[in-house]
């Protein structure tokens, strides 16, 4: 068993593995980082009493308990009950709701993905068409969220969407976009003499389609669906809000916000919530890109 | 060849993964819906058998107003079926709108052959839209609010004024010296704006000032962290709401909770600048409708039945809120509802009766500040409904002249 060279398929597990704990201890460490300035903030603003040394300017946020919470309180408020008649505590009352946010995000990220897609192929299909839509596509996503999101809950009561189906359909037209862009950019990639290739074997253009420009855009979709996702969650949150659909994330925050002088430790409990979802989702995408790419040189575009 | 063959399956097999998965996640959102629409139906069913329970008490205070919504429920044994109705809030559940809950969760509205749903408000929901765009039957809304859409031609009609005051003040530290809107000279006064300043605006102007010379009006958040800070010297707050946010903060200089001797407040009701809030507003369009009438009329009835209900069983009218959201405090919820039984009783005409001359003082607030361009016309509002529900109400205490409120103590962060 003492072979004298390394062998990369016998190794290449453990290697894995510790790349896997590398990104743990990242992550372990940025968030100590964090901690260590969010309370290194708090301690001189409690040395200086709130103002940049030697002079009588405030600093930019007061550094008291009530506008930023020690870090450790923030923890503690997780595992107290979210109210007091309740046996809940905050921290599975916002594993429930980001759960419920994560149902809608995903939801709108599926659609998105799907109508991006076949615009990408449409666009692909026809110069023409491809000229006609790359304006609106633009425009499509300088229309502000806010102007939007009412529109469609509104529509959506007066056809057959529920509320949580309008916030899908808003996350998903942010969630387009990205794929669609990008899809195209990768739907266009493989060169000159892969496509004469496939030409040469008559292959029909659906083939050429599946066989080799679909595979050839995976580098080209995956950053898209990275964004995408975190898009969705943003589009989820803001309809959410926006057309105060309950139980999910954003209608927590907002919640919180309203009554922040008097519990601050829980705005920022549930803004983490929201954080982590945002993490969940990007490391699914992440995921699902290792799966998919394995074998592939330069996974990203 | 091969190799590619198999990915780009590999990538429609994905794609069909997600789509299935998506497939079950609406799925999964919809049950949820549904099993909330059961859990709904199944607390009314609860609370119809607890009414039901509380009619033999005859002792009981709430026992008449039980009483009168069960004599109807005979009467209307034969329920020819049930009308759907969804009423549209301002704004999310809390205890500003515990009467049209507790209709729901005591049967007053089944009672009435009623099935009542009720969609909360969110930051761009307008109820008066909802209620123009046929989303919603009823919306409540507030006075000045809805006669600005109605100026813009959603035809939308006042059909019960549930609260006769006005829940707004201006908060204000002691040592601010701000005791009246004449003292806003120089000072920095906190707004919600989104046509929240007209009151304000108003008291300031009978005093003489001018926002543009004498004062300056600062965007404020719905929490009173501006005030506390020291950002701004007066701020906004709903007697209901965020004035007792303050009282639920521990004042950092001292440790303790703040109280109202730290605080200055101005009541607009009592500056006569004061505009009219949360009232029932209907479908003009759909008003003359016979079948539209009768079930306004009974809907109204029915959420005054709530009112009532909440007026003398405080208490448990709070737990019914408390139900209807998981991160609501006790405390807060309580004090919220003395404060909104305050705004509602008495009502010298009878709950919902329209005050004209509150009405009055309203639009001339109104069109003095330039919310309306122009008094409205005679059919913005009508007492019809809620005169003939107050018949239907028969000898219910529907003035509430003896109510006199309580003291809710708060405690840190309203728990």
């Amino acid at each position: 068993m003492t072979s004298p060279s390394l062998d990369p398929i016998r190794f290449g597990k453990p290697a894995y593995i510790y790349r896997g704990l590398q990104q743990v201890g990242m992550i372990l460490l940025g968030i100590a980082l964090l901690v260590a300035m969010w309370e290194g903030y708090k301690a001189f603003g409690a040395w200086t009493d709130g103002t940049w040394p030697g002079t009588e300017r405030e600093l930019p946020v007061p550094s008291d308990n009530l506008n930023m919470p020690h870090s450790y309180d923030i923890v503690k408020q997780l595992f107290e009950p979210v109210t007091r008649r309740a046996d809940e505590t905050l921290f599975s009352f916002l594993f429930k709701s980001a759960w419920f946010t994560f149902k809608m995000a995903f939801l709108g990220f599926v659609i998105g993905t799907i109508v991006g897609l076949a615009l990408a192929v449409v666009m692909l299909r026809s110069s023409w068409l491809e000229r006609g839509l790359v304006p609106w596509i633009n425009v499509s996503q300088t229309i502000p969220l806010i102007a939007l999101a009412p529109l469609v809950v509104t529509w959506g009561r007066g056809s057959f969407l529920s509320d949580t189906q309008s916030v899908a359909v808003i996350a998903a037209y942010l969630t387009f976009f990205p794929v669609a862009v990008n899809g195209l950019a990768g739907l266009k990639s493989p060169d000159a003499q892969a496509l004469e290739l496939m030409r040469s074997f008559a292959a029909p253009w659906s083939k050429t389609l599946f066989k080799l420009r679909f595979p050839a855009a995976r580098p080209y979709l995956f950053p898209a669906f990275r964004l995408a996702a975190a898009l969705s969650v943003v589009g989820t949150i803001v309809g959410e809000i926006s057309a105060g659909v309950k139980g999910g994330v954003g209608r927590v925050v907002l919640d919180y916000a309203g009554k922040y002088s008097t519990g601050p430790e829980r705005l920022y409990g549930s803004i983490l919530a929201a954080a982590a979802l945002g993490l969940f989702v990007f490391g699914i995408i992440t995921l699902a890109e290792k799966i998919l790419m394995r074998g592939q040189v330069g996974g990203n575009a | 060849m091969s190799n590619k063959n198999t990915r780009g399956w590999r990538l429609l097999a994905m794609l069909l993964a997600l789509a299935m998965m998506a497939a079950a996640c609406g799925s999964d959102v919809t049950d949820a819906v549904d099993g909330a629409t059961d859990a709904a139906g199944d607390a009314v069913d609860d609370a119809t058998d607890a009414a039901g329970d509380a009619v033999d008490d005859a002792t009981d205070a709430a026992g008449d107003a039980v009483d009168d919504a069960m004599g109807d429920d005979d009467a209307m044994a034969a329920c020819e079926g049930m009308d759907d109705v969804t009423l549209q809030l301002q704004w999310f559940a809390q205890s500003q709108f515990a009467g049209y809950y507790a209709a729901v969760a005591e049967g007053f509205y089944e009672a009435r052959c009623l099935n009542v749903t009720i969609e909360e408000g969110g930051v761009d929901i307008v109820p008066q839209q909802q209620l123009g765009s046929g989303a919603a039957d009823y919306a409540i809304s507030w006075v000045p609010k809805a006669l600005g859409s109605r100026a813009e031609g959603i035809d939308i009609v006042n059909v019960a004024q549930i609260f006769q005051r006005s829940g707004t003040l201006q908060v204000s530290f002691k040592d601010s010296g701000i005791s009246g809107p004449g003292d806003f000279s120089g000072k920095n006064i906190g707004s919600w704006g989104y046509g929240n300043e007209f009151e304000l605006l108003a008291g300031a102007h009978k005093a003489g000032l001018d926002e543009s010379a004498d004062f300056t009006i600062v965007g404020q958040n719905f929490d009173m962290l501006a005030l506390i800070n020291g950002e701004i010297d007066a701020a906004q707050a709903m007697t209901y709401n965020e004035y007792a946010q303050v009282l639920e903060t521990i004042n950092p200089d001292t440790g303790e909770l703040f109280t109202a001797d730290d605080l200055t407040v101005i009541d607009w009701n009592e500056e006569g600048t004061a505009m009219l809030q949360d009232a029932i507003w209907a479908d003009g369009t759909k008003l003359g409708d016979a079948a539209y009438d009768d079930q306004t009329t009974r809907f109204i009835a029915a959420s005054m039945e709530g009112w009532m209900w909440c007026r003398d069983n405080a208490d448990a009218c709070v737990n019914h809120v408390l139900d209807a959201g998981s991160t609501l405090g006790a405390t807060h919820q309580t004090w919220q509802l003395n404060e909104i039984n305050k705004l509602i009783w008495p009502s010298a005409g009878g709950i919902g009766v329209m005050d004209q001359g509150l009405w009055d003082q309203t639009i001339t607030v109104a069109t003095g500040e330039g919310v309306l361009a122009e008094a409205p016309d005679a059919e913005a509002f009508t007492t019809q409904y809620a005169d003939e529900a107050i018949n239907l109400l028969g000898d219910s205490d529907t003035t509430g002249d003896s109510w006199s409120p309580v003291t809710v103590v708060l405690t840190e962060g309203g728990e």
